[in-house]
């Protein structure tokens, strides 16, 4: 019987938040949340400042997503529906042309953003092997993100540095001819 | 011993190009001024004569298109300059803009003039935000100096969507829309950005523009193949021992761009092919490198210029897996809009990845032929129409079943 049973549904589990400093005390990490909270007001503040200097134009809309996602580090769902009220169009609207584009992130990235560019003249150059590499180094997949939100790998379009392949960028960054032994300092900068 | 013909690239390298001093004292924005005291039909006329076509692809001839906006009734008209350089393989717009940004900005003021239009807009790929950091240098700049008179300049900034180098799906992007190409016609410079008359232009082309206004549109016929006239830039790249932009005039041969500018085959190897164009260029045998790389030679030999880049293959290379990525770019590229490009991008890769897996039959090639076929036809717009073109030449010069 049990096998027809209904499946129980499958509550999503509350995230554990991820500790960026394991090391602090218990007695820091409250001041710690706090300073967060701070930082995060001050985000909206400045997101909202940026929305008063909106001429309310719809043309307005990408330089207003490139914006927010400056501030934000990614698009969340309630920016996007802010900005749908500012700029008065529908919000299935803002998020068709957020998640049109490649460069929007409607999840959050990681602090580094690595970009790979997989067309041809970077394919032949080897850009495979530095994947592989890559994903080696940092323990993920192409398109996650490291569990200390560090590192995200994603795939690009050509980046147009094709004199010096392959390339890869970071936070837009280009780093030319890459070889995959000079992974390990380049994410060393980072 | 050949050498490059530095026109579109005369300031690079010799002037700072976040200077607008420099600029001026090597004699810029002197066409601007020239062009403001001609007749706006003779200016058109002028460039018309020089036969400068679109140096971003499509190969249309400017003088024409500034015409059709011309004479187009309406209160505001646009020029847009399509710097959404996307191709795989390219970077010459990059290279122009970034040492020598005032020449696209002049040569975009020449335009509006020309046209009636009193603003501009550079559409630049989001994967440049260091080279829009210098047009918006150069731009308040010459906003300062006055030099661009009452025309105005603004940068918008794409966010990665290879499509967006098709003009009109670029106009969808400024006006803040999911990045689609819309019906034609009407075309953009007559129905274009916001609905009014629109020039949209490649970086490359508006370059060529302050010096055929200075120099005269016979001067600029008279350089490269008479059809195509001028110069162009393009980009090597792959297995060719000088990797970098080059400017070379429009008659020279593909063999020597690659044996003589690109100084041949890394380590001395053989050459297996090149594809010129970008990632929807033709893949070019050997047989065929004696051919011009104007628009029209090439067109001649199933090609096309398209924006300059030149991929070399060396021997070593497995076709059959550089096309595969080829094909699997398309199919991420597409934008979904149409059903010949969305399902014939998806069936070509798949195609492909069964070649490469050395599972191919001469009924996979015919049904490559076939579906191709239908996608150069049938397809919304040029990204689906010239999709299938490395893959169709790829099986059509080379044996790619064993």
């Amino acid at each position: 019987m049990r096998e027809n049973a209904e499946p129980a549904i499958e509550h999503e589990q509350e995230k554990p938040m991820v500790k960026l400093y394991p090391f602090e005390s218990y007695r820091g990490e409250r001041e710690r949340q706090a300073a967060e909270t701070d930082k995060e007001l001050q985000k909206k503040e400045k997101f909202e400042q940026l929305l008063k200097q909106s001429r309310g134009v719809q043309s307005e809309l990408i330089p207003l997503l490139h914006k927010a996602q400056a501030i934000f580090g990614y698009l969340p769902k309630e920016v996007l529906l802010r900005i749908s009220k500012e700029l008065k169009m529908p919000a299935s609207r803002v998020f068709g042309v957020a998640s049109f584009y490649a460069q929007f992130h409607l999840t959050p990235p990681g602090k580094n953003v690595i970009r790979i560019c997989k067309s041809a003249p970077c394919h032949v150059a080897g850009i495979d092997r530095v994947i592989a590499a890559l994903e080696q180094e940092l323990g993920i997949k192409m398109g996650e993100t490291t569990p200390d939100g560090k590192f995200s790998l994603e795939f690009t379009e050509c980046v147009g540095q094709c004199q010096k392949t392959p390339v890869i960028t970071i936070n837009g960054t280009p780093f030319v001819n890459v070889r995959p032994d000079k992974i390990k300092a380049i994410l060393a900068q980072y | 011993m050949l050498q490059e013909m530095r026109l579109v690239l005369r300031n690079a390298g010799k002037i700072d190009p976040l200077k607008i001093d420099d600029y001026l004292a090597v004699g810029g924005y002197q066409a601007l001024k020239k062009a403001r005291s001609t007749d706006r039909a003779e200016l058109i006329e002028e460039i018309r004569k020089s036969g400068l076509r679109g140096r971003g692809g499509a190969g249309f001839n400017t003088g024409q298109k500034l015409s059709f906006t011309f004479k187009a009734q309406a209160d505001q008209k646009y020029i847009v300059c399509n710097a959404d350089e996307g191709e795989p393989g390219t970077y010459k717009d990059r290279a122009i803009m970034e040492n020598d940004p005032h020449a696209v900005l002049e040569g975009m003021a020449i335009c509006g003039y020309a046209v009636g239009a009193t603003r501009g807009y550079i559409y630049c790929r989001g994967e440049y935000p260091q080279v829009a950091d210098i047009l918006r240098t150069a731009i308040s700049q010459a906003r300062e100096k006055g030099v661009l008179g009452d025309f105005d300049i603004e940068v918008c900034l794409g966010a990665g969507a290879y499509v967006c180098g098709e003009e009109t799906a670029l106009i969808e992007s400024i006006e803040g829309k999911r990045g689609i190409a819309r019906s034609k016609p009407p075309y953009p410079p007559v129905c274009g950005l916001w609905g009014k008359p629109t020039v949209v232009v490649n970086v490359e082309t508006l370059a060529n523009i302050p010096q055929i206004v200075e120099k005269g549109g016979s001067w600029f016929a008279g350089i490269g193949a008479a059809s195509y006239p001028g110069t162009k830039v393009l980009t090597l790249t792959g297995d060719v021992v000088n990797k970098g932009y080059i400017e070379v005039p429009t008659n020279t041969l593909i063999r020597d761009v690659i044996f003589k500018f690109g100084g041949g085959i890394v380590g001395g190897r053989k050459f297996q092919a090149v594809q010129i164009g970008g990632n929807s260029g033709a893949i070019i045998p050997e047989s065929l490198l004696d051919t011009e790389i104007s628009f029209d030679a090439m067109a001649s030999i199933g090609a096309t210029l398209g924006s300059g880049a030149v991929f070399v293959l060396d021997e070593t290379r497995d076709l059959r897996d550089v096309i595969c990525s080829m094909a699997s770019f398309f199919e991420h590229e597409s934008c979904g809009k149409c059903t010949p490009c969305r399902e014939g991008t998806l069936r070509l890769s798949e195609l492909c990845e069964k070649i490469r897996a050395g599972r191919g039959s001469e009924a996979d090639l015919e049904l490559i032929r076939r579906v191709g076929q239908t996608m150069s036809l049938a397809c919304f717009c040029g990204l689906g129409q010239a999709a299938p073109t490395p893959v169709l030449t790829a099986i059509k010069h080379f044996n790619l079943l064993n």
